[in-house]
């Protein structure tokens, strides 16, 4: 992904080593915190009451993972993350690629004041809305739904910006063949435009995907019975009563257990999520 | 941006209104009119218990301006973004200078520094808390071994802010490391074989050839970051929960307890009016300060 050509021309190797054990020692510090909690998950917790030295010596458990798999709501939080992730990302991929499209493609009446609107939309935060995004889910009674958990995010303009940049870029030549051989304009977005935008989709997904699973603020305020949390909420939940800490390992072994799902993604799709993240489609 | 108007196929036609018409509505009902709502609310003393008691004009403002939890809030919000902001550049430019490159070595590198972006604030505060253990944690061992003891800096009113923004800067470097990145690859080679060719050396190199290059970068960042760290909120609530003596509680906490515990719908809206405004000013503050260089030079 990086280009080869901005050290070129430099071969004084002292400097480049010192830079280079600067960012190992910087890679160590950052990655240190996470070795030593998985690490440590396969303590056992009356080890771990006295020291958490000696990481690597035995002896070690699987116990903490058996409780976690005993205490049964953190799979059912993790299928509520689920649905709420991937309702979320469906419904976004659709919305916002058709309302790309029509922003980018076609033309009506009122397209560049709608345009402005989405554009302006970027600036709200999701905190400026949350007190009153809660009273109108009261007031309809959707709290503790899957609805409610889903719909805010869709508002999100990022999804419609990044669709109506990408069609734009794609040329126009294969769909002017098409509208002259009188193809509706729909079939024409679903059976020509649509195919040729999946890079963006995944980049779209990915972010979406990630963002639902990973949000906090909303569920924390919307799901209030414990049946609705999201894993996020319910891990949150599990750690108030962190001050008695006889069982560090069951808790190190949680903070895993949870984390694994999104690191095995980012394991696989790690080129789309880093672009994702930046806003961009990958290359 | 401004060019969508004119870059579509074909006539206009009200069908085609179709194609945006689920998102508007969408956006219409789920972000319009909470802004509304919210700036309604903010003039309105209207309590979840007590229900709805009338307008109340600037009152909820003029009473926040006086809390001096809220004031503190404010400052905790504002010292966060200073101690945070210019890590996330100053690492962040670090790690891309660095690490620009094809070879394996960076990729590994790179995936290292951007891991934990992908991880929930939750499991993020969680891995951290054990981290900042008084006794066991992995802080506490380490800086036993120089002959440290007894620091716990989630209770302690000095260092609960610095603590909470190390987590911060550990947890999202990725993003400010990948956008520098991309700002560097769009600098042409021919800048830097022409500076080779001159033994430039590699300061000058960097002060005068790169970082100009990536200036509105920098800024672009720097924006980002402000935006995005006035927004704190789970990793105080999970770490310090505010505290100790408040001294780490941020104003998007503040806003959750008055919303949302204390059930002072009014009071909290007007709370996230401040916050919403603040963002702004801070932004446009940024953006003005970064047009003006660019300018200047």
């Amino acid at each position: 992904m990086a280009a080869p050509h901005a050290m070129r021309g430099y071969r004084n190797g002292f400097g480049d080593r010192v830079l280079f054990v600067a960012v190992l020692l910087l890679a160590a510090i950052w990655i240190a915190p996470i070795v030593w909690v998985v690490g440590l998950s396969f303590k056992p917790n009356d080890v771990l009451m006295r020291s958490t030295g000696g990481i690597v010596f035995p002896p070690f458990t699987l116990k903490n993972y058996a409780d976690i798999l005993a205490a049964s709501s953190v799979f059912h939080w993790m299928l509520n993350s689920a649905i709420v992730a991937i309702g979320q990302t469906i419904l976004t991929l659709l919305i916002a690629s058709l309302a790309g499209y029509g922003f980018a493609r076609t033309n009506f009446p009122g397209k560049r004041m709608l345009f402005v609107l989405v554009l302006a939309a970027l600036a709200v935060p999701e905190q400026a809305i949350i007190v009153p995004l809660h009273t109108m889910f009261a007031v309809v009674d959707l709290h503790n739904t899957y609805a409610a958990l889903i719909a805010p995010r869709l508002a999100f303009p990022f999804g419609v910006l990044l669709m109506t940049q990408y069609f734009r870029a794609i040329s126009p030549e294969i769909e002017e063949a098409a509208l002259l051989d009188s193809a509706s304009r729909f079939k024409v977005f679903w059976r020509i435009v649509l195919p040729l935008s999946i890079p963006a989709q995944a980049t779209l997904g990915i972010y979406t995907f990630l963002h639902g699973w990973n949000d906090y603020f909303w569920p924390l305020v919307s799901a209030t019975k414990p049946e609705m949390y999201t894993l996020t909420v319910g891990l949150a939940a599990m750690q108030t009563n962190f001050a008695q800490t006889e069982g560090i390992g069951f808790l190190m072994a949680q903070a895993v257990f949870a984390g694994l799902p999104v690191m095995i993604l980012y394991l696989f799709f790690q080129r789309y999520i880093v672009s994702a993240v930046a806003g961009a489609p990958a290359k | 941006m401004s060019g969508a108007a004119s870059s579509g196929i074909g006539r206009p036609s009200w069908a085609n209104l179709l194609f945006v018409l689920p998102y508007m509505l969408v956006l219409a009902v789920l972000l319009i009119a909470p802004v509304g709502l919210g700036m309604w609310l903010s003039f309105q003393d209207y309590d979840m218990l007590g229900g709805w008691a009338g307008g109340v004009g600037f009152e909820n403002f003029t009473n926040l301006l006086n809390d001096r939890i809220f004031l503190g809030t404010v400052r905790n919000t504002v010292i966060f973004v200073v101690l945070t902001t210019p890590a996330f550049i100053v690492i962040g430019l670090f790690l891309a200078l660095s690490l620009n490159d094809r070879t394996r070595r960076s990729s590994a590198l790179r995936s290292i520094f951007f891991g934990a972006s992908v991880l929930s604030v939750t499991i993020v505060t969680l891995v951290w808390r054990l981290v900042y253990l008084p006794d066991r944690g992995l802080l506490a061992d380490t800086l036993a071994i120089v002959g440290l003891h007894g620091l716990d800096p989630v209770v302690s009113e000095t260092y609960a802010l610095p603590a909470i923004a190390v987590v911060t800067v550990w947890w999202i470097i990725g993003l400010p490391m990948t956008l520098f990145l991309a700002a560097l690859q769009q600098i042409p080679a021919e800048i830097y074989e022409a500076a080779a060719l001159d033994r430039t050396s590699r300061w000058r190199t960097l002060l005068f050839i790169t970082l100009p290059s990536i200036r509105r970068t920098v800024v672009m960042v720097a924006v980002l970051e402000i935006i995005l760290q006035f927004q704190l909120f789970g990793q105080a609530l999970l770490i310090t929960g505010g505290g100790p003596n408040n001294r780490s509680r941020p104003m998007v906490q503040f806003i959750y307890e008055a919303g949302f515990r204390d059930l002072q719908l009014g009071f909290a809206a007007a709370a996230s009016q401040i916050l919403f405004a603040l963002m702004l000013l801070a932004a446009l503050a940024q953006m003005w300060l970064g047009r003006r260089q660019d300018g200047a030079s």
